[in-house]
């Protein structure tokens, strides 16, 4: 690299005068525009969240734009200048979403206990309304604004009420009358009884509120004509922090998981957000005889080992074959044997799940002659699938790297060792290779860290399959453990964000681990040669 | 932590010249003699390259195989038209063209983000002096250990809340993408813009103290000029890493229109068989700008590698 002079600003040549202060002229009207657009775009998002209910949030938000302002009007405290822009992106989307993580990591957040308690003891009581026994009939009409469904009720003693799913019952004195019964709202469009076959489902199933809450009851129409009281047969008592159910006079509490429970062990639905303690990280390390868990685990570590190997194995025997100078056009052999690491990885996965499919893939009907191998289908071959087609992008990557070690082991030494006559094996194995393994341990950890988690290989070329139906959190045979998170917080039926997050730290604290003891021993090889 | 010796290692990287001049004249060799000290190189690499361009072949034949199956793609390079890709560009519910520009756009302005971003903090970290700079520079090498995608989880549930206050920073949003991405690139990339900075002699900056440029002078004017190779290097590097990235994007960007290539490719795969030719003409296109920067850059980005980042 050369060094430019600094002197080709032109300002070298300045008379020495005291130092320019930080900020002047054109510098200080930028500095003022940049801190008006932070400011304005601050101030924007507290108003935002706290118009969201997200009063936390605002309030960090609004301290975080105060101390900026502090920081970049007050003279002095440089680096905070300088570090501050990148800390914030990082604090936000890194730091905190670790610690977020851990936070899920210990509830039962998820499909059914996405909601807090008391949202969740409405919805329970919402959930079981029955008509109340002799409770008289309301002539309704159906209306639409906006496309919500209103009921439009006239009452016995003529009055008319109008509500809808979100807004309780409540009098309509604007309403206009028909025979004795309100029949239209003025800015409603009164539905037809076409319109009523038609939106058949979303009119039986409204249920307007009778009061603020589920407790008051429910106005609900079976055929868009008369509507009836309807009562939850749920009833919450406070002060026991339990549900009865009135009909059949079952008493559920509160089972400390996010439900309420029977005696007989039925939860009610939905339950709510809840801390559980230990539980995911009990279920994720296989605690309740859920040993494919630990078969998850093995797996991953034997897939990211394979592959490390197999690839810096393929690849330093093409850098030890092509590190001679004799061989000619080392260039384009090069140039064509580095482009699958060039090539988009997860094109890759899906490139050559085509190639290995078992029916119609080049491989077995072209290269095979029209065997069915099933590549990808066979619990055991796909895993040796996914480990060879993660060595074709990685051998290139040790490829290029030992060919720049080999390189730079120094010529003499290789002369000393070919005076001495050892022979090309003994050169490799007690000179080249512990020499090589000095410069390229570091890669070799992070290869493995990289490869323990290459969420792109497995689910782009066998999607964790072929799928293994006795799994009960349903990991296929070539599922590695981050697919796993992806498929519990995002596939899975039960979208559970916790235990998926309970996973994501185990990942997390295995590879800490395995790269702080790697990085260890790295150190005393280091020692030795 | 910093035993990594990063730097060292990036030198290494850097100052080996692949091809070294000639010292020795190679003598005349029987058939035999070559076949057995050389030809045999030339075997292995002929089988490596064959192994390493098949595939490659293979996509961009099926991109040009107007058959559009799987099974029709078998027969390599047999009748040439450009069937798949004006499919690809034509059909309004996998609008290909949005995806490719989304991906050129997420990772590019969050690869010149990020540049900017870096070069600030390691500007700090490399010529200022102040209370944790050493813990500081710690927690950065730490946090590589956590990728950003193992958070995923908790990444989707602070989007959705952070959408609901501003719909433009939330799911389904570019920009919401990109913010979340800054946060995730900044640390590996920080420390390897550290080391690089560290090999640009303090005097410079003396002396333009000297003249009477501030800090703001310096930085913009002087330094950010001397480490331009590593601002190119590090930009690319992100550049590749983001257009790829399949994780995050997939849970953020639901809606068709807003995907990246990644996630709306993978989407267009679930009928693998019969959308075969128009999903090559996809990943072909895809690859094209990624290969093209990796090759142009090809020695700087596995000096990069060297620090462990990477792809």
């Amino acid at each position: 690299m050369t060094l430019e002079a600094p002197t080709r600003t032109g300002r070298a040549t300045r008379p020495k005068a005291v130092p320019e202060s930080p900020a002047s002229g054109w510098a200080l009207v930028v500095k003022v525009a940049l801190m008006a657009l932070v400011d304005a775009l601050g101030i924007y998002l507290v108003l935002r969240f706290a118009a969201t209910d997200q009063m936390i949030i605002a309030g960090v938000v609004a301290a975080a734009l105060i101390i900026i302002n502090i920081v970049y009007f007050r003279a002095g405290n440089l680096p905070a200048k300088y570090v501050i822009p990148g800390l914030i992106f990082l604090l936000v989307f890194q730091i905190f979403v670790i610690g977020f993580s851990v936070f899920v990591s210990f509830t039962n957040f998820g499909y059914g206990h996405n909601i807090e308690k008391p949202a969740a003891i409405e919805a329970i009581q919402a959930n079981s309304v029955t008509r109340l026994p002799g409770s008289e009939a309301y002539p309704v009409a159906v209306l639409d604004k906006g496309g919500e469904l209103y009921l439009l009720a006239t009452a016995s003693d003529g009055q008319a009420l109008l509500g809808s799913a979100t807004t309780s019952l409540a009098p309509a004195p604007e309403a206009v009358f028909e025979g004795g019964q309100a029949k239209g709202v003025p800015g409603y469009t009164t539905l037809t009884l076409g319109d009523l076959l038609q939106k058949q489902e979303a009119v039986t199933t409204l249920q307007v509120p009778l009061g603020a809450s589920a407790a008051d009851g429910y106005l609900k129409t079976v055929n868009g004509l008369n509507a009836y009281r309807f009562t939850s047969t749920m009833v919450y008592s406070p002060e026991t922090d339990t549900m009865q159910d009135l009909v059949t006079g079952t008493v559920y509490v509160d089972n400390g998981e996010g439900n309420f429970e029977s005696s007989d062990g039925t939860n009610l639905e939905p339950g709510w957000k809840t801390f559980i303690g230990l539980q995911n990280y009990a279920t994720a390390v296989g605690a309740g005889g859920q040993t494919d868990i630990i078969g998850v685990t093995v797996w991953t570590f034997v897939f990211a080992l394979m592959s490390v190997f197999l690839s810096f194995t393929v690849g330093t025997f093409l850098a030890l074959v092509f590190n001679d100078r004799r061989v000619r056009g080392r260039r384009v052999y090069r140039l064509i044997m580095i482009l699958p690491y060039a090539f988009p990885l997860f094109l890759t996965g899906l490139i050559w799940s085509g190639l290995l499919n078992q029916q119609y893939g080049f491989i077995n009907e072209v290269l095979l002659g029209g065997v069915q191998i099933p590549w990808l289908d066979d619990e055991w071959l796909a895993r040796v699938t996914v480990i060879l087609v993660s060595v074709w992008f990685g051998a290139p990557y040790f490829f290029l790297v030992c060919t720049g070690a080999l390189q730079s082991i120094p010529e003499d030494v290789l002369q000393a060792a070919q005076v001495d006559g050892v022979s090309p094996w003994q050169l490799f194995r007690h000179i080249k290779l512990p020499l090589l393994l000095v410069a390229v341990s570091p890669l070799l950890i992070a290869a493995f860290a990289f490869s323990f988690n290459d969420f792109n290989t497995i689910f782009m070329l066998s999607e964790g399959g072929p799928a293994n139906p006795s799994s009960p959190i349903g990991a296929g045979s070539t599922d590695i453990l981050i697919t796993v998170v992806y498929k519990l917080a995002f596939q899975s039926g039960s979208k559970d964000y916790g235990l998926a997050s309970a996973f994501s730290m185990l990942i997390f604290l295995i590879v800490l681990a395995i790269s702080v003891i790697l990085f260890r021993r790295t150190k005393s090889l280091e020692n030795v040669y | 932590m910093e035993s990594i010796e990063l730097q060292e290692l990036e030198a290494v990287a850097r100052s080996q010249p692949l091809e070294e001049p000639l010292v020795i004249k190679p003598r005349r060799r029987t058939p035999t003699q070559w076949l057995t000290t050389v030809g045999w190189r030339h075997a292995v690499g002929l089988i490596a390259c064959v192994v390493a361009l098949f595939p490659l072949l293979y996509i961009f034949s099926a991109s040009l195989n107007p058959s559009g199956t799987l099974t029709g793609s078998n027969e390599l390079f047999r009748e040439v038209s450009t069937q798949n890709y004006v499919n690809l560009m034509s059909d309004p519910g996998r609008p290909f063209l949005r995806w490719w520009l989304n991906t050129i756009l997420v990772a590019g302005v969050t690869a010149v983000a990020s540049v900017f971003l870096c070069a600030l903090a390691a500007y700090a970290f490399s010529r200022l002096r102040f209370t944790g700079r050493r813990v500081g520079l710690g927690a950065l090498v730490l946090t590589q250990m956590f990728p950003q995608f193992l958070g995923v989880v908790a990444i989707f549930l602070m989007l959705v809340v952070i959408g609901n206050a501003v719909p433009a920073l939330g799911l389904n949003s570019l920009l919401g993408l990109i913010v979340v991405y800054l946060g995730g690139a900044l640390g590996v990339n920080t420390y390897l813009m550290y080391g690089y900075f560290n090999t640009i002699p303090r005097e410079l900056d003396e002396a333009a103290k000297l003249d009477g440029a501030g800090h703001a002078r310096i930085f913009f004017t002087i330094i950010l000029r001397l480490v331009a190779p590593i601002l190119v290097i590090v930009g690319m590097l992100v550049f590749v890493g983001i257009s790829g990235e399949f994780v995050i994007a997939s849970v953020i960007l639901s809606d068709t229109n807003m995907q990246t290539a990644a996630v709306g490719l993978y989407g267009m795969m679930s009928f693998r068989n019969d959308n075969w030719g128009v999903f090559a003409a996809g990943a072909v296109l895809t690859a094209l700008p990624v290969m093209i920067i990796f090759l142009y850059a090809q020695k700087h980005i596995v000096s990069g590698l060297f620090a462990g980042s990477g792809k």
